[in-house]
């Protein structure tokens, strides 16, 4: 019986064809709701798995055995104020973690402010000034391109150096060398000893276009007052869970933070982020389910109704197809093909017109990278999903017809 | 024997009553034969022929159809007898619409499973053999009530079927044109089909080589048709 329906799949699949082609308007209408259902799927589809892609790619590059010691946790759950009311993270914490920590592999203070950046005739505002140590080459992943960074003696002599990354350099400099000149940032002039390699953008913004001094040299020029976040490297990533507890407990004693109360500092992490982002796309889909789910309900509902009444209209039809030889599960499986054949022409649409949307979201949000195609898989597994199950009441009510009266039915 | 009927009756509900549309008849035609099944309405000739053509089984009694019982058939199994066994003609011809000639015909082929390229060879030269060679491509509503006649007795013929069944064929043509089927139907006989004509038109009876009466049920005669001067 099965091999029988397959062989007749091609005459179904023909007849369906005619039946829907005979009524343009009735199946564009019907299918309507199934299009928008999909249409809902393979955008956020799409772009949920455009960005996953993209985000995963950028953060692997940033690198996960690093832990970030700062007054604020990265995402933040509740009363901001009780944050804001901590004491700054300072140069004491950091001399702390350098002496007392031994599962750190590399400790960088780190610490940023906003300038005007000029060389020459030109000037660009609110450049990202960074002020750290030798160390941030490890912490930071970052390699000179050009040039070199800066030795331990240049930090201890808090010398007036600079390091620039790759979009910076670019813009100040165009296409000369920038290596040996001397630039302006804020009221201070730096000589450039390096450039880095370039990191790439990060949803459009450039993660190039900063200068690195060193930090005695920010600190002196820019104020002591300002709060440090410090960068500490686990020796492996192994370690990292018992790196932070090590942490904790050499910035509880250095902070005297009494033993009932909790931490009045936070260690963040990449992972963070990651979670943070997970929990958002988690809702997202949540909502895209809920949206999709009810469009193809009320467009399977649409499809049922059409199909009872093609059912009917062709009772004299099923009649004859019996008389000449059809058993059940030829007449079952014609009026099924056609309800999937109709689900599927809004299934496809919707296909088409969601990976258009969705690339077309990416690349708003200037998210690089292919568009996956396995939500073509998705769009036309639910679209025929939806075909049988709206579809088999129909089908199953023209396959159990008795021949004699359907012959007769006016 | 072809058709082999003993005591057979056929009783089923309407509304509350219980009708008697069949009343033990007993009945044999041969291969070859050329019947009428001829009675007024409520007679019963319309639940024979469904009993015959295996759209129907009986309440009681045997039916025995090339040799095969088929009063205790499965739907299915009636179904891929009908296939087999049965060409029906009906008296609205019952062609689908958006289908031309051609595809009509081959209906019955798709069902037993004919690969489509032969299915369209065995298709045509049955339209051919009843004279509707130059309108294959039409559509039943381009072809006048003769034509689709034609069509429908080409698709009952393209399986090759021991009986042919038709149910009042001229019922729907005028008279010229139902002189037309008839002779059609002689010459179909005379080529070795085995053809079950049911009508109330005594006229049309005539045409046949036996004639079979029902009332009420019952089988009140049962004649050989006596063909004296041949056209």
């Amino acid at each position: 019986m099965i091999r029988d329906s397959f062989a007749l799949l091609g005459e179904y699949t023909g007849m369906a064809w005619q039946s829907i082609i005979a009524h343009k308007m009735r199946s564009i209408l019907t299918t309507l709701g199934i299009l928008i259902g999909v249409t809902t799927i393979i955008t956020i589809w799409t772009t949920i798995q455009g960005l996953n892609t993209y985000i995963g790619s950028v953060l692997s590059d940033i690198g996960n055995s690093v832990v970030y010691v700062e007054k604020y946790p990265w995402v933040i759950k509740g009363d901001f104020w009780k944050y804001r009311n901590r004491k700054n993270i300072g140069w004491r914490e950091y001399e702390a973690i350098r002496r007392h920590s031994r599962l750190a592999r590399a400790v960088t203070p780190q610490v940023v402010a906003s300038r005007v950046a000029a060389y020459d005739d030109k000037k660009l505002e609110q450049v990202a000034v960074l002020g750290t140590t030798e160390s941030f080459t490890e912490t930071g992943s970052v390699t000179p391109e050009s040039g070199r960074f800066f030795t331990g003696a240049d930090i201890r002599n808090k010398a007036r150096l600079t390091v620039l990354g790759a979009q910076l350099a670019e813009e100040l400099f165009k296409k000369s060398n920038p290596l040996g000149k001397r630039i302006r940032i804020g009221d201070m002039k730096y000589k450039v000893i390096g450039v880095l390699e370039r990191q790439g953008d990060f949803f459009g913004q450039s993660r190039d276009n900063f200068a690195i001094v060193p930090i005695g040299t920010f600190r002196n020029v820019y104020g002591q007052q300002r709060g440090l976040q410090i960068a500490v490297l686990a020796a492996t990533s192994a370690e990292l869970e018992d790196l932070k507890e090590e942490l904790r407990g050499i910035l509880r004693q250095t902070r005297k933070v009494p033993a009932a109360d909790e931490d009045d500092f936070a260690i963040n992490q990449m992972d963070q982020l990651t979670g943070f982002y997970e929990d958002a796309t988690a809702t997202l889909y949540a909502i895209i389910f809920i949206i999709a789910a009810i469009s193809l309900l009320v467009g399977g509902i649409g499809i049922t109704n059409i199909m009872m009444v093609s059912v009917t209209e062709r009772t004299r039809e099923i009649g004859l197809r019996k008389a000449v030889g059809a058993k059940k599960n030829n007449i079952l499986s014609q009026f099924l093909m056609e309800a999937i054949a109709l689900s599927s022409i809004g299934g496809v649409a919707g296909i088409l017109i969601g990976l258009l949307a969705g690339s077309l979201i990416l690349s708003l949000l200037k998210v690089t990278g292919g568009v996956d195609f396995s939500a073509i898989f998705v769009g036309f597994g639910f679209s025929a999903f939806v075909g049988v199950v709206s579809g088999f009441y129909p089908a199953y009510k023209a396959a159990t017809m008795n021949p004699i009266d359907s012959l007769r039915y006016e | 024997m072809l058709i082999d009927i003993r005591a057979l009756s056929k009783k089923y509900l309407l509304g509350t009553v219980r009708v008697l549309a069949l009343n033990e008849i007993s009945l044999s035609i041969e291969r070859n034969e050329y019947v009428a099944i001829m009675g007024p309405s409520g007679s019963g000739k319309s639940t024979l022929m469904n009993i015959i053509g295996c759209l129907d089984v009986p309440t009681s009694g045997s039916y025995t159809l090339n040799g095969q019982a088929v009063a205790s058939l499965s739907d299915d199994e009636l179904a891929t007898i009908r296939n087999k066994e049965i060409g029906f003609v009906f008296q609205t011809f019952n062609l689908l619409p958006r289908a031309d000639a051609l595809h009509n015909v081959e209906l019955p082929l798709i069902y037993k499973g004919v690969p489509k390229a032969e299915r369209r060879i065995i298709a045509r030269e049955t339209l051919e053999k009843v004279g509707l060679g130059d309108r294959m491509d039409h559509k039943p509503n381009e072809l006048s009530g003769g034509q689709r006649q034609r069509v429908a007795i080409a698709r009952a013929l393209v399986n090759n079927p021991s009986i042919i069944l038709a149910d009042e064929p001229t019922g729907n043509l005028d008279s010229t044109t139902g002189e037309e089927i008839m002779k059609l139907f002689a010459d179909l006989n005379a080529a070795g089909n085995t053809i079950i004509v049911v009508t109330h038109e005594e006229e049309i009876a005539r045409k046949s080589k036996r004639i079979i009466r029902l009332r009420d049920g019952r089988i009140v005669s049962d004649e050989t048709v006596e063909h004296e001067a041949a056209v």
